[in-house]
């Protein structure tokens, strides 16, 4: 058999990602899309007026910043093993876009955000990193930035309990 | 409690766009005390599998609650707060299709810094919270500064 155009492999990458961000309605309520260089996933909040906390300021909620970064972390933790049922064969890109398909997330134990500036009305970016992903558990850090990648507005650590089956 | 303190705390609620957006609600106010709640929405589910509202909207209620709770301490009048940090403990899950309720509480003032703890419940379940918070919020501006 011959190997895959790598050109096939990216775009089902890419639809597996995107299949994954339809599943979760919380990141299209706060308009939450994934991106990806190889590997490496970076989460975009798409800025809207309703995600604004304090109109004096006008600052992004606190809140959202938090849930934004939860958002990063889960989908971290949940792409990884995904992608590998997809290129197992275990499930299709068409399957998991049904609704009737399992799609077993981690599950968030304790999540701790700190707000190192305010979020000012515009888009906002995060990366997860796992620290440490045993059978049961994770621990996963993320840094959200907006214009200026080595100014973080947010950072936060949290723990998760990962799916047992799938 | 004074009774232009929940006036007060539901303009502050309603002006927030995102509390807006959440339909977060003003249940009861008091000194430093501040209950609220938020309707079971299908748009906020975290989990499709199990309908489970989603952290991050969890997390705005608790943040929403705890900023009402600081507003509302008597010693906080006319200071201006962010939040510092919150570390939200998830304990079980939300029973979807029903209303999360949110009760902070402002448990101490400094002249720079108020702590916040939180707890969260579904509707008619008060005595096994879904989720429990503690925040710390900048407290810039008080009239009354205690060293």
């Amino acid at each position: 058999m011959t190997p895959e155009p790598m050109q096939v492999v990216k775009q089902r990458r890419d639809a597996a990602l995107k299949a994954l961000e339809a599943r979760i309605p919380y990141l299209r309520f706060i308009g939450v899309t994934m991106e990806r260089r190889g590997d490496e996933l970076t989460a975009l909040l798409n800025y809207k007026d309703t995600l604004i906390g304090n109109p004096m300021l006008p600052a992004l909620h606190g809140g959202v910043i938090s849930g934004f970064l939860e958002c990063a972390a889960l989908i971290e933790l949940a792409w990884g093993p995904l992608w590998q049922r997809i290129e197992s064969g275990a499930v299709t890109v068409e399957e998991l876009r049904d609704p009737a398909t399992r799609l077993a997330m981690p599950r968030t134990i304790d999540f701790t955000t700190d707000f190192l500036r305010a979020g000012l009305p515009r888009d906002a970016y995060a990366r997860a990193r796992v620290n440490r992903s045993g059978r049961r558990y994770a621990s996963v850090h993320v840094e959200a930035w907006q214009d200026n990648r080595a100014r973080l507005f947010a950072q936060a650590t949290g723990h998760f309990l990962m799916p047992q089956d799938g | 409690m004074t009774p232009q303190i929940p006036q007060a705390l539901r303009a502050f609620t309603e002006a927030l766009p995102q509390a807006r957006a959440l339909g977060l609600q003003l249940e009861e106010a008091g000194a430093g005390r501040v209950v609220l709640s938020m309707p079971w929405a299908e748009e906020l589910v975290g989990d499709p599998e199990t309908g489970v509202i989603h952290g991050g909207a969890v997390s705005t209620l608790m943040d929403t609650c705890c900023a009402g709770a600081v507003v509302c301490h008597p010693d906080m009048a006319e200071a201006v707060t962010a939040t510092l940090d919150l570390r939200i403990d998830y304990m079980r899950p939300a029973a979807p299709g029903k209303r999360i309720l949110a009760r902070a509480e402002c448990y101490h003032v400094t002249r720079t810094v108020a702590f916040v703890r939180a707890q969260a419940w579904t509707e008619g379940d008060a005595d096994r919270p879904v989720a429990m918070a503690t925040a710390a919020f900048t407290a810039l501006g008080r009239r009354e500064a205690a060293p």
